[in-house]
């Protein structure tokens, strides 16, 4: 107990509170500060989403509400604050009201884990990333749930899609986790930074990180994977019933979700916080990883405002058949060619502290497995183009000999 | 720490409420669930006489390690006793056990 | 039992446990009573990281919230008529007095060696780690066959599941 009970829980126990009491105090004052950061830094986002998806489409974007429009999601949570809340007739009361609140809680209890820099966390599990799938998969039932509560059509139909795709990606996506976690030999995502010291882990296995991106991007909902909203389908999909803030928590969960994920894949294949002068100031280590996330995050948004949507089959074939597969192949391959050389001697034993030099032969190798794996990966789908464009001229041709005929 | 035997009476009102479920539901799918019950209040109990049995200096995991197989079963037997249900509801349009009587002598 | 973090945890998993429980054997929605069963194993993953086991209840909210819970829920969608049952139960008299026997008896066997003084009181301190248990799984002295018997298990299920569930028709 006496251990635990430091900084806040000290001064509260010599002002005379019980021990136990105070202990819980400060827990609950650290837990409102992790996850008050993620609350604030959605306001943010979704500005950013906007002015990012607006210049893209040639647009300026919100700009009235504030200096440049950065006061525009306040006035939209106003907006929705005010709207009438509906709750439809035959809606399951309880558990429509429940689903926004557990799929906002699922985002926001990944960020529990994310260390900020090396000494700013909320806590270091040892299970760090099974964790954040176990946490990730809370998102799934609050969208089945919605969509059963809702007691609508659409929206049944569209939770049907969504948790069906959420289910498949979630595969690739562990086993595209388990690179980085083979590599560290830990599941902490403290351990797994830490571990990069020598050599960011997008450098042993870049397969992995697409891997993960094209999953995570998946797991948010994001295109080309954006059958969860599709719009022109659906009309809105598994929330079509919801209004108001019950609205807003699905809508900033979803935009809260894909940041997050940039910000994880920073930390597992980037390195995190690691960057010239990290060591100085955990300002400049915090720094270093919001701008490794902030940088994939961009890409995510680009991506989303330039792909069209895929139909069910092609994302479920394209799962199934191409990235369940590659990723496993990945996980065999590299962590038995890393094996290998550390019982050869090649590479060090432990990658936590090993410097730049000693991961400097275990990369190349690492880097050319990976390298034939992707050059395979190219012919073969070179290959499947090429017999797919020639199915479709002969079927052009057989129309245009009916037409004739 | 809460002592053993709490753990252990919760285990054993979470078994009892798997087998009233078992024993009374009529719907498959519900008594699917109730078995899903008993399986982790067994794992309840598991994972508690892991953690008060004393180990001395050599590691004992049996606890531990049981329960994760003990999960890997529940995975398992959700996923074939739910293809069984489907496949019985298409055939026969029931999900009561007792209609399910094709085989019986 | 003194007030603290882990008394507390253990009265609110409790509630969680059981109450999901009852709500598993009693609701007449099958839909609700999934739900009704994550919440008791959420509450058991409770007890896990109560018990020092994280790796346990992290596995246990994976499989159970993550992919059992949904394969429940197709299998209530894709098998409508359940809601036309009329009648929940069944037997349920006998069966209400056998299982609140076997409980009776149950906590019987647990009460009995308090007194006794055969019950540890306390959990040792040190406690094994998830790379204790990592190491173990595949440790020649430890559980290498079952965890490779548990591979095929898993193997076998998931192609018996696709074979009997494959709708030949369509």
């Amino acid at each position: 107990m006496d251990e635990l009970c430091t900084g806040l829980c000290s001064v509260l126990v010599e002002a005379g509170a019980d021990a136990g009491l105070a202990q819980f105090l400060s827990l609950l004052v650290g837990v409102l500060l992790v996850s008050g950061v993620p609350l604030i830094t959605v306001i943010l986002l979704i500005w950013i989403e906007r002015k990012v998806a607006a210049r893209i489409q040639d647009r300026i974007g919100p700009n009235r509400v504030g200096p440049v429009g950065l006061l525009q999601t306040i006035a939209d949570m106003i907006k929705l604050l005010s709207k009438e809340d509906i709750t439809p007739a035959a809606a399951d009361r309880v558990l429509y009201n429940a689903a926004p609140l557990v799929s906002f809680a699922s985002v926001v209890l990944i960020w529990a884990v994310i260390p900020f820099t090396p000494f700013h966390y909320g806590v270091d599990l040892e299970i760090g990333a099974l964790y954040f799938v176990a946490i990730a998969s809370f998102g799934a039932l609050a969208i089945m749930v919605a969509g059963w509560a809702s007691n609508n059509k659409y929206a049944l139909l569209g939770a049907f899609r969504v948790v069906s795709l959420l289910v498949s990606y979630e595969v690739p996506l562990v086993f595209a986790l388990l690179l980085p976690v083979l590599l560290a030999g830990s599941m902490s995502l403290l351990d797994i930074v830490n571990a990069q010291t020598g050599m960011w882990f997008v450098a042993l296995s870049p397969l992995a990180f697409v891997i993960f991106y094209i999953s995570s991007q998946a797991e948010t909902g994001r295109a080309p994977f954006d059958l969860i909203e599709a719009e022109s389908e659906l009309v809105a999909g598994f929330n079509i019933e919801y209004s108001g803030m019950k609205f807003g928590m699905f809508f900033a969960a979803e935009f809260l979700h894909v940041f997050t994920n940039g910000i994880l894949m920073a930390l597992l294949f980037f390195g995190g916080w690691m960057g010239p002068l990290y060591y100085e100031s955990p300002l400049i280590a915090f720094a270093w990883l919001g701008a490794k996330g902030g940088l994939i995050y961009f890409t995510t948004l680009w991506l989303r405002n330039t792909v069209p949507r895929l139909r069910i089959d092609q994302i479920m074939a394209f799962n199934w058949k191409f990235l369940v597969p590659l990723s496993i192949a990945n996980v065999i391959l590299i962590s038995l060619a890393l094996k290998i050389m550390q019982e050869l001697g090649w590479a060090p034993r432990d990658l936590m502290g090993a410097s730049f030099g000693q991961m400097l032969p275990t990369t190349f190798i690492l880097l050319v497995i990976n390298g034939f794996m992707i050059l395979y990966l190219l012919g073969m789908m070179r290959k499947r183009g090429r017999e797919a464009r020639r199915e479709s001229q002969i079927a052009q041709a057989s129309l245009a000999q009916a037409a004739a005929d | 720490m809460a002592p053993l035997w709490m753990y252990l009476a919760v285990a054993a009102a979470l078994f009892s409420l798997g087998v009233f479920g078992v024993l009374a539901r009529r719907n498959a799918v519900a008594v699917l669930m109730s078995v899903e019950l008993m399986l982790n209040a067994v794992n309840i109990n598991l994972v508690a006489f892991w953690r008060y049995s004393e180990t001395g200096t050599d590691l004992l995991l049996n606890g531990y390690a049981f329960t994760a197989f003990v999960l890997i079963v529940a995975a398992a037997e959700a996923a074939v006793g739910l293809a069984i249900i489907i496949t019985v509801y298409r055939n026969r349009r029931s999900v009561i056990p007792e209609e399910a009587r094709a085989l019986k002598g | 039992m003194e007030l603290n973090a882990i008394t507390i945890g253990f009265v609110v998993f409790t509630i969680f446990t059981l109450g999901g429980g009852i709500g598993v054997v009693t609701t007449r929605n099958l839909f609700q009573g999934t739900i009704w069963l994550m919440v008791s194993l959420f509450g058991v993953a409770g007890y896990f990281v109560l018990l020092s086991a994280p790796f346990l209840a992290a596995v246990q909210v994976l499989v159970y919230i993550g992919a059992i819970a949904i394969l429940i829920t197709f299998a209530v969608m894709l098998t409508r008529s359940v809601t036309r049952i009329k009648e929940r139960y069944i037997r349920i008299l006998p069966s209400f007095i056998v299982s609140l026997a076997l409980f009776l008896i149950l906590l019987f066997g647990v009460t009995v060696p308090i007194f006794s003084g055969h019950l540890p009181e306390s959990a040792p301190e040190y406690v094994a780690s998830t790379r204790d248990l990592g190491a173990a799984l595949v440790d020649e002295n430890g559980y290498v066959v079952p965890f490779l018997l548990a591979s095929v298990l898993l193997t076998a299920a998931m192609i018996g599941a696709i074979f009997i569930a494959r709708d030949e028709s369509a």
